[in-house]
């Protein structure tokens, strides 16, 4: 915004120009889509079988705009768990005990097995109708979007600048006031990095939530998602191909309309005061930025946001910051300590009851087996990927202009769902008759390893130009130079990496370690495949154990080896 | 306002912290305060002497452990309306312009949207910030900023200002003339305040700019002398009396007793002191100093301190090394070399580490330690933890993690140990 405000304010001229009517457009456009893409919420669920899925490419762009608004419902609905849940876990000591830890654990829980478990919960809260199966596809996305958000925030919250923090209440902020004027900017750039990321997550569940089936009934949505699932069981290349170039439009409209907007308005919640790098731009945000018809509406919406709301609430009178007593909060911590372990014990107990009634202990102990074996795969892959991606990623974060032109890319290759690749996997397989148990695996890697690409990317723009001059002006250079420049200074960044796509790996096994394309089945032994059988077999059993030994393997992996290294390259290689 | 109680009065207060070990860290200690209408009172003392616990309690930012502090007769249980602060690091938010900084301690009052608006431009007005309304936080200068800073203080229509070092963060310049022109307009009664607490590690500051100083002394933090400085405004910076008053204040401030006894203790004994981490090249620079000319050996610390551009804070960490090395003694407010001080300002690189390995081990009693367990182990190797651990006994993990970097430091120069921090060792052998 340029000019002065208080004049520009008050004498904002509300005249039209032709950037207001580009920003009406943007809006009713997006007002547009949004009714168009409701209508159906409300109908009877048999209108689905009367209007089964087509592989008519005329279909696609109803087909993106649905699954496009389930990926926003679920988005927004891990918009509002992450303002409340990592708000409670960050200001209060006691529930942060718990919330926590249990952030964790659910960040390790492979959802994508969990799907049929939560669609009958959805589907008797409103049966017989269409919302209920979308309440469920919406709850299995969200359940790949939320917990990394939740978990940036909770990060922000809990590195908001004490002046700040001192400062607010120093003006007597009220708590809700402090949280929009305060804690909300400060964590805005992590968190929308952090919503670009589970975006391109989300792809995968699109897949496996909206063609649902449990024990022998199919709910089929309409979607993306399902029309991929179709072209599967069809074995349709064709269709295959539409569908790829249908995810590739709506990752680059999202990202042109939504994110990029979004990342550039963002850049002025970004807490180093001094101007660093080129400031991002949107097209979109510049329109409507121009458009004085849209800057007087959004002035009043603030005006209504900032005034209205504050006056409602409680303030919380005179509070100093520290209201614990140390004797009080001792007695209250041991107490929710010990209610904290009832609640655990008794869960303990009822899914130990659970599976027991269901399964064997030899059940129990192929299921650890077969958990070993999809480590096995995870390890080696993440290895490999390793390999390949950090000198790719060092050379072209290196070099800037080429950094720009792949990190789109990597992108939507990291929205890829591997569903999509069943084809060529399945008939490479069978025609080269080759073994499941090793050649189904890359499966796996196809949408996390660009984690790996992304993170080692942006470490090695981050090499400050300075150590790269020493490095030429000494002459360090072929193997020397990997060792004492390149992959220490990007080792925290591939560390991170590394992190996310191991976790992403297990979770895709549950999808990757079965394939099909039309009749054709090709199964690895794995934990990923375990799940998946019981899941279309409906053992919710087999279900539950397969989810909390594959749980167990995540949580001790990242505790036991991927935390120290972290920590590790945090105190030894982090620059600056 | 009743014309009984008094702006501000702070009773006894005292400030402990819990530490690890089930003790306490007593941070404040009897501490009392009187603030009439009319006044700026300067809290000075060096760092760690608890003057900003002080203020923040003050601020309603948190509560004492003992005693009590009340404001226009009512005690203060947290935010008082109508005490309002200047941050030392501005506090600005970053995503809100000038104007909506200064305007949000209004809006948390529920002020009318007219008014706010009319209030803040003339804040704005007042502290010269015109013409700068629009602008974020990140495209000022540190000056500006902190004029936004005392801006959205003063807009509340404070009756108390405290300020927390709100000049240290600048450079000398742009410090000076901020000071002159809240002086100004303080001696105008042109701001809205009654009373100013200054807290400040500047003795210049101090005597240029309050009607009384509270000077603090560290473990605990506690008052050890109450000045008046009864100069006119404005000040000049040169004049006999002003430069009296520095000096006197200098004396005092190193006059306080010191915690290094005068003979050697025994070396089991006195590992518990805290050390300051003090670079070997500080310590090397202030010798040469003192040493060469005009100085010859013997230096005025006030005259030093401006010649080398140094504040109380960085120059009194240096000089209290030396004095605890036996490089050169206080007293006075002058530092003046001992004979090792002497030979050490005349002696190359090689002389230098070893007069200082003799000094280390001689005087730090933990140096001392280190190198005597290292001796006495078979393999001259020992973990870290074996000291932390130990010194935990004595003091907060921190103090304990910060003394044992300093004496790490020290050691490496005087080559009297080695410590490898991947692996948490110390030992004696020098990679050769």
């Amino acid at each position: 915004m340029a000019g002065t405000l208080p004049i520009s304010v008050a004498g904002r001229r509300l005249t039209v120009t032709r950037w207001d009517l580009l920003a009406v457009l943007l809006v009713l456009g997006v007002m547009v889509f949004l009714a168009e893409a409701s209508r159906h919420l409300l109908a009877p669920l048999a209108d689905l079988q009367m209007t089964p899925i087509s592989l008519d490419p005329a279909n696609l762009p109803e087909y993106a705009a649905r699954t496009t608004l389930r990926m926003l419902a679920a988005l927004a609905l891990s918009l509002l768990f992450t303002f409340t849940y990592a708000t409670l876990a960050a200001k209060n000591k006691h529930a942060g005990l718990l919330l926590v830890p249990l952030l964790d654990i659910l960040q390790s829980v492979p959802i994508l097995g969990f799907i049929s478990v939560t669609v009958v919960f959805f589907m008797s809260l409103a049966p017989g109708r269409v919302l209920g199966a979308e309440f469920a596809a919406v709850f299995a996305i969200f359940t790949s979007q939320a917990w990394n958000m939740a978990f940036s925030f909770y990060q922000s919250l809990r590195t908001v600048p004490t002046e700040l923090v001192e400062a607010s209440h120093m003006f007597r902020l009220s708590p809700w006031m402090r949280f929009w004027r305060l804690d909300v900017p400060f964590a805005m750039p992590q968190l929308i990095f952090n919503m670009m990321l589970s975006m391109s997550g989300s792809w995968f569940f699109v897949v496996a939530s909206e063609a649902i089936s449990v024990g022998n009934t199919t709910i089929t949505l309409p979607g993306v998602g399902s029309y991929i699932a179709l072209a599967i069981e069809r074995r349709s290349l064709v269709a295959v191909a539409w569908a790829i170039g249908t995810m590739l439009v709506v990752i680059l409209l999202y990202d042109q309309l939504l994110f990029r907007p979004l990342v550039a308005w963002s850049d002025r919640f970004r807490f180093e005061q001094e101007a660093g790098a080129v400031p991002p731009r949107s097209w979109v945000l510049d329109v409507l930025r121009r458009s004085g018809v849209v800057a007087h509406l959004g002035d009043q919406l603030s005006l209504v946001w900032r005034r209205a709301l504050p006056r409602r609430l409680p303030r919380s009178a005179n509070k100093p910051m520290v209201t614990w007593r140390d004797r009080d909060d001792r007695r209250m911590a041991r107490l929710w300590t010990a209610i904290v372990a009832a609640v655990a014990l008794v869960a303990t107990w009822q899914i130990g009851r659970f599976i027991a009634d269901g399964v064997s202990l030899a059940e129990a102990g192929k299921a650890v087996l077969l958990g070993v074996a999809t480590l096995v795969r995870v390890d080696v892959l993440i290895a490999i990927a390793s390999l390949v991606w950090v000198p790719i990623g060092v050379a072209i974060g290196t070099r800037p202009r080429l950094s720009n032109l792949v990190q789109p890319v990597a992108q939507f290759l990291a929205a890829f769902p591997a569903n999509l690749l069943f084809p060529i996997a399945v008939s490479a397989i069978v025609a080269f008759r080759l073994d499941p148990d090793i050649w189904l695996s890359p499966l796996m890697i196809l949408g996390t390893q660009w984690y790996i690409l992304f993170n080692v990317i942006a470490g090695a723009a981050a090499i400050p130009a300075e150590l790269r001059d020493v490095g030429t002006n000494l002459q360090v250079r072929g193997w020397l130079w990997w060792r004492k420049v390149g992959l220490p200074a990007v080792f925290p960044y591939y560390v991170t990496g590394a992190i996310t796509a191991s976790g992403g790996s297990w979770n895709a096994s549950i999808v990757a370690e079965v394939a099909t394309w039309g009749d054709v089945r090709l199964q690895a032994n794995g934990l990923g495949a375990y799940i998946a059988v019981a899941t279309e077999a409906g053992d919710f059993h087999r279900i539950v154990l397969g989810i909390v030994v594959m749980s167990s393997f995540v949580v001790v992996i990242n505790r036991a080896f991927w935390r120290p290294l972290y920590w590790y390259a945090e105190r030894k290689f982090r620059l600056g | 306002m009743s014309a009984t109680a008094g702006l501000l009065e702070i009773d006894s207060v005292r400030q402990a912290f819990p530490r690890p070990d089930g003790g306490q860290l007593l941070v404040l200690d009897d501490i009392n305060l009187a603030l009439a209408e009319g006044e700026i009172v300067a809290l000075l003392g060096r760092s760690g002497s608890g003057k900003s616990t002080l203020l923040r309690l003050v601020a309603g930012l948190a509560r004492p452990t003992a005693g009590s502090l009340s404001y226009l007769g009512q005690p203060i249980t947290g935010p008082a309306p109508g005490i309002a602060m200047v941050f030392q690091s501005f506090a600005l938010f970053p995503w809100l312009t000038v104007l909506e900084n200064v305007e949000l301690g209004l809006e948390a009052l529920h002020v009318p949207d007219a008014e706010i608006r009319q209030r803040a431009l003339a804040a704005i007005d007042l502290i010269g910030l015109d013409g700068y309304e629009s602008a974020y936080p990140r495209e000022l200068s540190g000056g500006m900023r902190q004029r936004v800073g005392f801006a959205r203080a003063l807009v509340v229509h404070p009756n108390i200002l405290l300020m927390d070092e709100p000049f240290s963060a600048l450079d000398v310049l742009t410090a000076e003339n901020l000071r002159t022109d809240f002086l100004e307009l303080w001696s105008d009664r042109r701001l809205p305040i009654k009373g100013v607490i200054l807290v400040t590690h500047n003795i210049e500051e101090a005597v240029l700019m309050s009607d009384r100083i509270l000077l603090f002394s560290r473990n605990p933090g506690h008052i050890i002398e109450e000045i008046k400085v009864d100069l006119p405004q404005p000040r000049n910076r040169l004049e006999s009396r002003f430069r009296e008053l520095v000096e006197r204040i200098y004396v005092a401030m190193t006059a306080r007793p010191t915690a290094a006894p005068r003979t050697a203790p025994p070396p089991e004994r006195g590992i518990d002191a805290v050390l300051p981490r003090v670079s070997a090249n500080l310590m090397s620079g202030l010798i040469e100093a003192v040493a060469g000319p005009p100085y010859n050996g013997k230096a005025d610390l006030p005259l030093i301190a401006s010649s080398l551009h140094m504040e109380v804070d960085d120059l009194f960490p240096v000089a209290e090394s030396l004095q605890m090395l036996r490089f050169a003694e206080i007293e006075g407010g002058d530092i003046r070399l001992t004979d090792a001080g002497r030979q050490f300002a005349d002696a190359a690189i090689d002389d230098r580490k070893r007069l200082f390995q003799r000094q280390l081990l001689a005087y730090v009693p933990l140096a001392a330690h280190i190198r005597r367990v290292l001796q006495d182990r078979a393999n001259h190797v020992a973990p870290k933890s074996r000291f932390l651990d130990e010194l935990e006994d004595h003091m907060i993990t921190e103090s304990a993690d910060h003394t044992l970097r300093a004496v790490v430091a020290w050691a490496r120069y005087a080559e009297a140990f080695a410590y490898d921090d991947d692996s948490g060792t110390f030992s004696l052998e020098n990679p050769s």
